[in-house]
C-alpha cells in the first residue's frame, strides 16, 4: 500500500507517476542523502535513525560489501580492504595522489585512475564510490516508497573534468539518474534560500573533515555564478583532532602509544574537540592499554591557542579567492558556513572578523550541502511550479586548452568562465601538404603541456593537401551545464570534422563501465522480473472486478452451468494472482478471456437490441 | 458526514504547513486515472476556492471540491508510518475495490 505526500497546489501526480527525486551529498568522510516531501526538506535516515553514513567501504572475502558504520569498525583490523575518503583518488591518477605511502591500500597504477586491489579484486574509486552512491539509494527508495526519477549529486566547485565524470559514472553504476551535478557551494547557498535574497557576492566556507574549500558566489537576478573558488585539499577538522590528540600526548608524558591506543586517544581528541564548542572546559580521563592513565582537564582557549594557526591557514585561501575574484572582504553581503568543524566557536569567529559580519550558521552544517541539493533536485524532477526555477550558473575550475607546437597550452576556455560555454579557436596547418592534425586537450593554468593535466587526444584527418597556413581549422571547446567537455575540430573548406567528448585518460573505458553494468544486470532482472508480476496482478484484478460488475447486471445472460463455468475461471484466476508465478497469471487470464468471450459477446448484443430498441432504422445514423 | 483528519494526519499536517511557511489549508479530492478508476489528490491549500466544500478538522481546514466529495464522504485521513516510509492513507468507506497499489481505487 503506498502512502501518500502533499502535494504543492496542483502539483498531484498520477499514480504510479511519482516524481521521487533526491539530493545527495558524496562526502569525503561522510554522505548524505536528503529529499522534499510534504513541502519539506529533510535528510532520510538509516533504520537506526542516521543520516551521516560515513564514507566507508569494506570488501570482504566472502563477497560481502559492507558500506558505512559497520564498515568503520573494521578499519582497524582490515586496513586494506576497508577504503575510506576514496573521494580523494576520483578521477586521479597514483602520481596526484598526496600521501600515497602513509596509506595502508594496495594501489595499482592504472594507465587512467588509479585502483586498489582488495580481496574482492582490484576496485576503481568508481565502484567504491557507486557502493556508498547504492547505499544511499536503497535508503531513499525504502523511505520514499518507490523507485527514484532522479538525483542531484554535489561535487566540490574545483573537480575537475576527470573528477565530475567519475562521479557521473559511479552514479550509473548504482543505478541512479543523474539530474545534474550542483557544486557543493552552491548547493548550501539554495539550501539558505539566498536565491530570494537581494542580489550580491556571497561566500561559503566549507571546514570539512579533512577539506577545505572556500567559493565566492555571485547572486544575480535569482542566478548563482561561482566566481572563484580556492581551498586546501589537506586541512579539515581532523587536523583539529591532531592538535589536540599531540596536545594529550604532551602533558600525559606518552611517548609512541600502540596503534590502538592512538585510535582511541584521537577518538577522545574528537569528542572533546566537539564538547569544547558548548562547555569552556573538558575533563579528559582514559586509561590506556598500555596501563597509563590519563587525566587532564583542558580549558576552551588552550584549545583555540594551539589550533589557531589551523584557522589562519583557512584564511589564506579566502584571500585568494577574493583577490581572483577582484574583491574585497567588505564586497561580501554573506557568509555561508557548511562543514562540521565551522561549529567551532573560534573558527566562526575568525570568519566573522574577517568578513566584519557573523557568518550564518542557522542551518546544521552538515546537512546543509544535500539538502540545498534535494531541493535542486525536487525543481528538477519538475515538482514544483514554473515560477521559481533556478538556472545555475558554475564556472570552470580550471583553464582548457589545447598543445600547440613546442608543447605549449593554448587556453581556449579561461578558468572561471561560466557554464554553460562554448569558445572556438582557428588553428591552421604546420607543414605543406599536411592532411592530418592531432589535437591534445589539456586543462590547467601552466603554460606547458607537461604541466597540465592532459584529457584526451583525437586527430582530424582528410585535410585537403595545402601550403602550411592555408588550412583553417576552426577547434570549438563545449562545456555543458554539468561540466562535461566536448571538443570539435572541424576544416572550414572542406567541412571535414572530428569530434571528442572528455571521458578523458583518467575517465573510465566505456568496456570497462559496461562490464561493471554487466554484473549490476542481475539486479536489473529481479527489479524487471518484479514488475511484470506487479503488472499481471494488476491487470488480473482489473478484469476480474469488471466482470464481476457486469455479473451483477447481466448475470441472467447466462445458463447455469455457463455461469459456473465463468465463476470456476474467475476462482483460478484469482488464486493465481495471488501467487508469484507471473506465467500462472498469465495462463489463467488467457484461459479466463476465453470462458467470458461468449459472455461479453451477448452483453453486447443485449447492449445494441437496447440501443436500437424503439427506434426507426432510418433515425439510426451509423 | 464529513471528511476528517486522525490525530495523527492532523498534527503532521499542520507541522507541514508550519514549515512550509503559507497555506490555509490542506485539498483532497479524487481525480479519474490510475489503474483501477479514481486516484487520489492530495495538496497544500493557498486559498479557498468558492465553490469549495470545507470542512474543520483539530482546527484545520480540509477542502474539498463538490464533485469529489460523493466519493469521499466518511473518509479519514490518516497518517502512518511502515518501515522507513511514512505518509498519508485514506481510509474511505466508498472504496468498493482498489489496485494492488493503493494509489486508485473504485467505488
Amino acid at each position: 500500500m503506498a502512502l501518500l505526500q502533499i502535494s504543492e497546489p496542483g502539483m498531484s501526480t498520477a499514480p504510479h507517476q511519482h516524481r521521487l527525486a533526491v539530493g545527495i551529498d558524496l562526502g569525503t568522510t561522510n554522505s548524505l542523502v536528503a529529499t522534499v516531501r510534504n513541502g519539506v526538506t529533510l535528510c532520510l535516515q538509516d533504520e537506526d535513525g542516521r543520516t551521516l553514513l560515513p564514507s566507508i567501504v569494506h570488501y570482504l572475502p566472502d563477497g560481502q560489501i559492507v558500506v558505512g558504520r559497520k564498515a568503520m569498525a573494521t578499519q582497524a583490523v582490515d586496513p586494506r580492504n576497508t577504503i575510506v575518503s576514496v573521494k580523494r583518488f576520483m578521477g586521479r591518477g597514483l602520481k596526484d595522489v598526496a600521501h600515497v605511502e602513509t596509506m595502508p591500500y594496495d594501489f595499482v597504477d592504472n594507465a587512467g585512475m588509479v585502483r586498489l586491489r582488495t580481496v574482492q579484486g582490484v576496485k576503481s574509486p568508481v565502484e567504491v564510490s557507486a557502493e556508498i552512491l547504492k547505499d544511499l539509494r536503497l535508503r531513499a527508495e525504502r523511505s520514499l516508497g518507490g523507485e527514484l526519477t532522479g538525483a542531484v549529486i554535489t561535487v566540490p566547485a574545483y573537480f575537475d573534468e576527470a573528477q565530475r565524470q567519475a562521479t557521473k559514472d559511479a552514479a550509473r553504476l548504482a543505478g541512479l539518474n543523474v539530474l545534474r551535478l550542483l557544486n557543493e557551494p552552491t548547493a548550501a547557498a539554495i539550501a539558505y534560500g539566498l536565491e530570494n535574497a537581494s542580489e550580491g557576492i556571497y561566500a561559503v566556507y566549507d571546514l570539512g573533515g579533512g577539506t577545505f574549500d572556500i567559493s565566492i558566489l555571485r547572486l544575480s537576478r535569482g542566478v548563482f555564478e561561482v566566481v572563484a573558488t580556492s581551498g586546501d585539499a589537506a586541512l579539515g577538522g581532523d587536523d583539529f583532532d591532531h592538535r589536540l590528540f599531540c596536545w594529550i600526548l604532551d602533558n600525559a608524558g606518552i611517548s609512541l602509544p600502540s596503534d590502538r591506543d592512538s585510535r582511541r586517544m584521537l577518538m577522545k581528541a574528537r569528542e572533546v574537540k566537539e564538547r569544547l564548542t558548548l562547555d569552556e572546559s573538558v575533563p579528559i580521563r582514559m586509561t590506556l592499554d598500555s596501563g597509563d592513565e590519563i587525566d587532564l582537564t583542558i580549558e576552551r582557549d588552550v584549545f583555540v591557542d594551539m589550533t589557531r594557526p589551523l584557522v589562519d591557514k583557512t584564511l589564506r585561501p579566502l584571500k585568494k579567492a577574493l583577490r581572483d575574484a577582484n574583491l574585497d572582504p567588505a564586497d561580501v553581503k554573506g557568509v555561508v558556513m557548511v562543514g562540521g568543524a565551522t561549529r567551532m566557536p573560534h573558527v566562526q569567529k575568525a570568519v566573522g572578523e574577517f568578513f566584519g559580519a557573523m557568518p550564518l550558521t542557522n542551518l546544521d552544517p552538515d546537512t546543509v550541502v544535500a539538502i540545498g541539493a534535494a531541493m535542486q533536485a525536487n525543481v528538477l524532477a519538475g515538482n514544483r511550479a514554473g515560477e521559481d526555477e533556478w538556472l545555475l550558473l558554475d564556472v570552470i575550475p580550471l583553464s582548457l586548452g589545447i598543445e600547440t607546437m613546442g608543447g605549449l597550452a593554448e587556453k581556449i576556455i579561461p578558468r572561471n568562465s561560466t557554464i554553460p560555454t562554448a569558445r572556438a579557436q582557428e588553428f591552421t596547418t604546420f607543414k605543406d601538404g599536411q592532411t592530418a592534425m592531432a589535437f591534445h586537450v589539456v586543462q590547467g593554468e601552466r603554460e606547458m603541456i607537461a604541466d597540465c593535466r592532459s584529457l584526451a587526444r583525437f586527430e582530424l584527418r582528410g585535410i585537403p593537401p595545402m601550403v602550411a597556413g592555408a588550412a583553417r581549422i576552426r577547434v570549438t571547446f563545449q562545456v555543458d551545464a554539468d561540466g562535461l567537455l566536448s571538443v570539435t575540430a572541424r576544416e572550414t573548406t572542406t567541412g571535414v570534422e572530428a569530434r571528442v567528448e572528455v571521458k578523458p585518460s583518467y575517465g573510465l573505458a566505456d568496456n570497462e563501465i559496461a562490464e561493471m553494468l554487466q554484473a549490476g544486470f542481475e539486479h536489473a532482472r529481479d527489479d524487471m522480473e518484479r514488475r511484470g508480476l506487479k503488472e499481471q496482478q494488476v491487470e488480473a484484478t482489473r478484469v476480474i472486478e469488471a466482470t464481476e460488475k457486469a455479473l451483477a447486471v447481466d448475470g441472467g445472460l447466462l445458463s447455469d452451468a455457463e455461469r459456473a463455468d465463468l465463476d470456476a475461471a474467475i476462482a483460478a484466476l484469482r488464486s493465481a494472482a495471488e501467487g508469484r508465478e507471473v506465467r500462472a497469471i498469465k495462463i489463467q487470464l488467457e484461459a479466463f478471456n476465453r470462458a467470458s468471450n461468449e459472455f461479453a459477446s451477448r452483453r453486447m448484443d443485449k447492449s445494441i437490441r437496447e440501443a436500437l430498441a424503439g427506434h426507426k432504422i432510418d433515425e439510426i445514423r451509423i | 458526514m464529513a471528511v476528517t483528519l486522525s490525530d495523527k494526519a492532523a498534527t503532521h499536517i499542520g507541522n507541514f504547513i508550519a514549515k512550509r511557511g503559507k497555506g490555509v489549508g490542506i485539498r483532497l479530492g479524487v481525480r479519474t486515472s490510475g489503474c483501477s478508476g479514481m486516484a487520489y489528490k492530495l495538496e497544500f491549500a493557498d486559498e479557498v476556492l468558492p465553490e469549495d466544500v470545507v470542512f474543520e478538522s483539530h482546527g484545520l481546514k480540509v477542502l474539498i471540491d463538490p464533485k469529489s466529495l460523493p466519493y469521499m464522504d466518511g473518509t479519514e485521513l490518516d497518517f502512518v508510518r511502515e518501515g522507513l516510509n511514512e505518509g498519508f492513507k485514506f481510509n474511505n468507506p466508498n472504496v468498493k475495490d482498489q489496485c494492488g497499489c493503493g494509489e486508485s481505487f473504485t467505488v
